[in-house]
């Protein structure tokens, strides 16, 4: 093996200089397509996005578009819209974050040992993953109305309700229309991240353990959290981001609405952009939640590297 | 070895009670989809309607637009999932199998892509492809899609590759091959199972996807799937059977293609995806 490994190393050598360029140049040349399609699609327009925060960008307003400063920023810190909208972002994301985790945690801890009908099982289970978001946005809103769905009956015989009404009408409990559909929709994803980790796990530690006489609750404590530990920092991470951003299922089940009691900044972004055609100002908000969750996700990469230093 | 019949049913029962809770709101929908009109309100809460019926598909299929949408959403989905495949797996192999200058700001830019609101997107890309043509086209919308898609498909790509030992090419160099050739003629076969998983994840999220649709095409001739339901639902909003027969049908390829490839996502994301 290492008289072959050594014959390679002189065969390129004795490249010419046109191949051993060609050689240099490859993987570059591998990654080509997909840089060109990002930079193109997504860093030109998101560099063109970021100046719309400094100008006066009215889409029917034919005299805008000159340069204004901070002036958007100066109205933002004065909105109280906004603010309510940043509350219900804090609430949207952690409830929803919460749960799915939880969920998806439990059902891949049911779904690592193998037991007939696993196969089955994990493809029901995983399958509301698959459902387009705004047809399960729909699809809940539906379940919620009394006249067409059947929660509201239920919790009126539970006696949670005084009438079959609909939760995503009354401002004091709306949000948990979205964040329900969120969580039925999301919870296969964690699910899937983490069975795939709990599936990584060396199977000897756990025998070992049980050799040694540890129940269940200390393998639990001693070696699956630990080794998932990574796994969970980096998404949660990703799905914190990724719901706070997460707009759909607020504006096709609510609409931001009963009196904003669920508007979150994505949702007033596309409100702001989509029904007041203020680009300008869309842009500003997106800027502030884009350094908010910048500043977190930084917050939470050095947290994990030092739990990973840390072994 | 111990056998207790006690955990096992409790086993068994959380699992149930977990496909219950995932499969229920997609039976309701497929409930109300067969119920009768003028059971619709006297039955509301039944679980199951004393007479069915397939008039509202029928209905959908022949009397609106859904075929059309049908076709769009299946070509724009289609053409996004092979373009991400191929471009995701030549970036994947890149960062899996060299070391280079600008590896970590390529990661970096990725990351980034996956961070912002994409609505702040909407606009710049409008004025973008407006002038060349693009706005209204399927085109287009393949051009956006596959951009969005990129950076998520590369680092599952580069999981699949990071799985396969790398003896297997450079036996084929040795043998003088190129590395392109034993890429493609021995690294490529060898990821199936993840070049299915990358073409199922895109082709599922491009059916889904609502926003740059609603905002790039006007009009019904090159609207997608979630652009045509959404306007039937505010133009019917009373005919609820209607509705959501049109939703079980926007539900099938997806739910189809996600059943065919979920369990190489799980084996993907194994082989050190979120290892980081």
């Amino acid at each position: 093996m290492t008289f072959q490994a050594d014959a390679s190393f002189a065969r390129r050598d004795r490249k010419p200089w046109l191949a051993r360029l060609a050689d240099a140049a490859q993987p570059y040349l591998y990654s080509a397509p997909a840089l060109i399609l990002i930079v193109a699609v997504m860093l030109v327009p998101l560099t063109i996005g970021i100046s719309y925060a400094f100008r006066d960008i009215q889409l029917l307003n034919p005299f805008s578009g000159g340069f204004i400063g901070l002036d958007h920023f100066r109205e933002l810190a004065k909105d109280k819209a906004f603010y309510g909208a940043l509350r219900n972002t804090l609430w949207w994301t952690g409830a929803s974050v919460f749960l799915q985790f939880i969920f998806g945690l439990i059902l891949a801890l049911l779904l690592d040992k193998p037991f007939t009908g696993r196969g089955i099982a994990q493809a029901l289970v995983f399958l509301p993953w698959a459902v387009p978001s705004f047809l399960a946005g729909l699809n809940w809103a539906w379940l919620f109305n009394p006249v067409i769905g059947p929660i509201p009956h239920w919790l009126y015989g539970l006696g949670l309700m005084s009438e079959p009404g609909n939760i995503l009408s009354d401002p004091n409990h709306a949000m948990w229309g979205p964040i329900v559909a969120n969580v039925w929709w999301g919870i296969p994803f964690f699910a899937i991240t983490l069975l795939a980790a709990l599936q990584a796990i060396p199977r000897d530690l756990y025998e070992a353990a049980e050799i040694d006489g540890a129940g269940w609750w200390q393998r639990f404590g001693s070696i699956t959290l630990p080794f998932l530990a990574p796994t969970i920092a980096i998404t949660v991470l990703l799905r914190t981001v990724w719901i706070s951003n997460f707009a759909d299922l607020i504006v096709v089940m609510t609409g931001g609405g009963p009196a904003d009691k669920t508007q979150i900044v994505a949702s007033y972004i596309f409100t702001q952009a989509f029904k007041r055609l203020d680009f300008g100002y869309a842009s500003a908000v997106a800027l502030v939640l884009l350094l908010l969750l910048l500043a977190y996700s930084l917050l939470i990469i050095l947290l994990r590297q030092t739990l990973l230093n840390k072994d | 070895m111990r056998r207790s019949l006690l955990p096992l049913l409790a086993h068994r029962l959380a699992i149930l009670i977990y496909i219950a809770f995932a499969l229920f709101p997609l039976f309701w929908l497929f409930k109300v989809s067969v119920t009768p009109n003028d059971l619709l309100y006297t039955e509301g809460v039944r679980l199951w309607p004393s007479r069915t019926t397939f008039e509202h598909y029928g209905f959908v299929l022949r009397h609106s637009d859904f075929p059309t949408f049908f076709k769009n959403s299946l070509i724009v989905s289609a053409s996004t999932a092979i373009v991400v495949t191929i471009a995701a797996s030549l970036s994947g192999y890149a960062l899996s199998r060299f070391g280079f200058r600008g590896k970590y700001l390529i990661v970096a830019l990725m990351l980034l892509t996956q961070m912002f609101p994409l609505v702040m997107l909407v606009a710049p890309i409008f004025k973008i492809l407006s002038p060349i043509g693009l706005t209204n086209s399927l085109t287009g919308l393949v051009i956006v899609y596959t951009a969005f898609n990129v950076p998520f498909a590369t680092f599952l790509m580069q999981s699949f590759f990071d799985g396969i030992p790398k003896d297997l090419e450079e036996a084929a160099m040795i043998d003088g091959a190129t590395q392109f050739v034993a890429f493609r003629q021995i690294i490529l076969p060898l990821t199936l199972p993840g070049i299915a998983a990358t073409l199922g994840f895109v082709f599922t999220a491009t059916w889904s996807e609502l926003l740059f649709a609603l905002m790039l095409i006007n009009g019904n001739a090159a609207a997608t799937f979630p652009v045509g339901l959404l306007t039937f639902v505010s133009k019917f909003s009373v005919d609820f059977g209607q509705m959501m027969a049109a939703g079980i049908l926007a539900l099938i390829p997806a739910g189809l293609f996600f059943l065919l490839i979920q369990r190489y996502l799980v084996q993907g994301l194994t082989a050190g995806a979120v290892k980081g």
